[in-house]
């Protein structure tokens, strides 16, 4: 049951063989007996799990089931969910009870998914090892001396150990994909403004954008099919027909043009993930794919924007944790000014304040023309570079991260090597495209690879369509960790 | 690049965030290192060039003036660090 595509375990609940009770009862038992060591879970709580299966069982007997009602699905903790801590990560909201849904949660309550748990992951998501949660860090279930990645580290740890069917994660800067590589799982993030932010605790506002992680490209379709669609309460949300994403998914690959860029090929990639890399387009090239060398000379500088961009924007974002209305309140203060930056010093970590200094640096007086607009500025040569390489070729690939995962404290103290780990994956959100990362190999240590695939916009059906015919011809992505 | 005491404590009453000499010091390293990072966005030619602020250059959408949520006002002071008689409580700002 546990190796069965969304898809197969919805036909068997729909056949009966199984029950939504008894699939949610089946991961929660995994969940208690792994959980205490991979810490991919922050919040369980398996009475309202086990309302909701029952309420989907109801669904199923009488016979209005949908694709995914009565499926146990993972929450990341940035999506607030009515009646559920919802804590981002942070000490800050550690006794946040979300009163209402966000539009992703009320989605997957209208298509009958279970909600089975909250994810841990990098405090306000601003992290690429998950460990910067205040609720300590997740581990690898392939070599639990492994970071799982981050931010959606507890979302990729959850689903390559089988203690979910499938789960949600949000990207800023490869927050879906970098975790989804390191964990030998797929993950796709959208193109900005198809999944409404709505109720998704806001990072950078301009860049957060959800989407799914799973097993496979196909379920990974199935989850977009639901998570996707306009909502007017999200001003950035887009309005476009709704898409069917599994509609792409037969499509041979004969006459497709994969673009490499060189610049994602150059110093700084570890060999082991080259390797996998070139393995996996010569793969493509074995389906009917052509190669087309293309450059993004502008990308090396999607870090060094990203970093005046996303803090400049969670510096504002974050204000609004003062102490007064939700959240941590500092226990003694002297007037109004001491108790905010009291309750600010002691209610954020240590990643947060840094990112949110660097944010409000450059926003002040003196220096937004130099940082925020120079960097805005590149953001669009970075973005126009992808223009460009789309008109020779229809998806790019490339690694999704420089290297394997790297051992838990291994870039504890120096924030600039953490902020290397997404060098392949930034420029992809400030583009604003489609991104996914699929399992192509292992590397050192025999630890997962992921393969980066980028789309044009709007073209998520084609780029699942990419990845699945893939994941037909190879079993990278079927294969799962030991032990569990 | 590199930051003095004075702008890393500047920063930290800017954004609000109560920090001791220690919390200053290691900050100023760190914000430093990041700031060389930074630093290679400056030596791009971007004379006339358009910001870009965000991914899907829309216009604002605008919405009728009307009321579309219930008052949660209960709800919503339930999860509040300090309240009364329907009020968030601060510390006294006004003498």
């Amino acid at each position: 049951m546990l190796n069965l595509s969304l898809q197969q375990q919805g036909d068997a609940l729909r056949a009966k063989k199984i029950s939504s009770v008894e699939l949610t009862r089946l991961y929660l038992d995994r969940i208690a007996t792994h959980n205490p060591v991979l810490n991919a879970y922050v919040t369980v709580e398996a009475n309202k799990s086990l309302a909701q299966a029952r309420a989907a069982d109801a669904m199923l007997a009488n016979g209005s089931a949908q694709a995914l009602t009565g499926i146990p699905i993972a929450q990341k903790d940035i999506f607030c969910a009515h009646g559920w801590r919802t804590t981002c990560g942070s000490k800050m909201l550690d006794n946040f009870i979300a009163p209402y849904d966000a539009h992703v949660i009320s989605q997957f309550n209208a298509a009958g998914a279970v909600n089975l748990g909250k994810t841990n992951m990098d405090e306000f998501a601003m992290g690429s090892s998950n460990e910067t949660s205040y609720f300590g860090p997740v581990r690898n279930p392939w070599d639990i001396k492994a970071v799982p990645g981050g931010s959606s580290g507890g979302a990729a740890s959850a689903v390559a150990a089988r203690l979910c069917a499938a789960a949600t994660g949000t990207d800023t800067g490869g927050s879906i994909r970098q975790p989804a590589a390191l964990c030998g799982i797929t993950g796709i993030k959208p193109t900005y403004g198809t999944v409404s932010r709505y109720g998704m605790i806001a990072f950078a506002s301009s860049l957060d954008q959800a989407g799914p992680m799973a097993r496979s490209a196909e379920d990974c379709a199935l989850m977009l099919n639901v998570m996707t669609g306009h909502d007017p309460r999200d001003s950035t949300s887009l309005v476009r027909d709704k898409e069917d994403y599994m509609r792409e998914l037969n499509k041979p690959l004969a006459g497709l043009r994969i673009g490499l860029p060189r610049e994602f090929f150059a110093e700084g990639l570890s060999q082991d993930v080259a390797a996998c890399v070139q393995a996996a387009v010569a793969e493509y090239q074995k389906l009917g794919a052509t190669v087309v060398d293309i450059s993004l000379p502008n990308a090396k500088l999607a870090v060094p924007v990203y970093y005046v961009l996303a803090p400049a924007e969670a510096s504002s974002n974050l204000s609004r944790f003062d102490g007064v209305r939700y959240g941590y309140r500092a226990p003694d203060y002297t007037d109004l000014t001491d108790m905010y930056e009291k309750t600010r010093a002691q209610g954020f970590g240590a990643e947060v304040k840094r990112r949110i200094m660097i944010g409000t640096y450059v926003l002040s007086h003196g220096y937004y023309d130099a940082y925020y607009l120079q960097a805005q500025k590149i953001r669009r040569l970075i973005a126009q570079d992808f223009v460009e390489a789309f008109k020779q070729c229809d998806v790019i690939m490339g690694p999704t991260s420089p290297s394997t995962a790297f051992n838990l404290g291994e870039k504890g103290d120096d924030p600039v090597q953490m902020y290397l780990s997404d060098i392949y994956t930034i420029a992809v959100n400030l583009a604003g495209l489609p991104g996914m990362s699929i399992p192509c190999g292992t590397g050192a240590n025999a630890l997962p690879v992921g393969l980066q695939i980028i789309g044009d916009y709007f073209k998520e059906a084609q780029m699942l369509g990419v990845a699945h015919q893939y994941q037909l011809a190879t079993d990278w992505h079927s294969r799962a960790p030991q032990g569990l | 690049m590199s930051l003095t005491t004075q702008d890393v404590q500047k920063i930290a009453r800017l954004a609000r965030l109560a920090m001791d000499d220690t919390e200053i010091a290691a900050a100023r390293a760190q914000l430093s290192g990041i700031f060389e990072l930074i630093a290679e966005m400056q030596a791009v030619d971007t004379s006339g060039i358009e910001p870009m602020s965000h991914a899907q250059e829309l216009s604002q959408r605008l919405r009728q003036d009307v009321v579309t949520e219930p008052n949660q006002r209960e709800a919503f002071q339930a999860i509040a660090p300090q309240v009364e008689g329907g009020l968030y409580l601060v510390p006294q700002v006004i003498e």
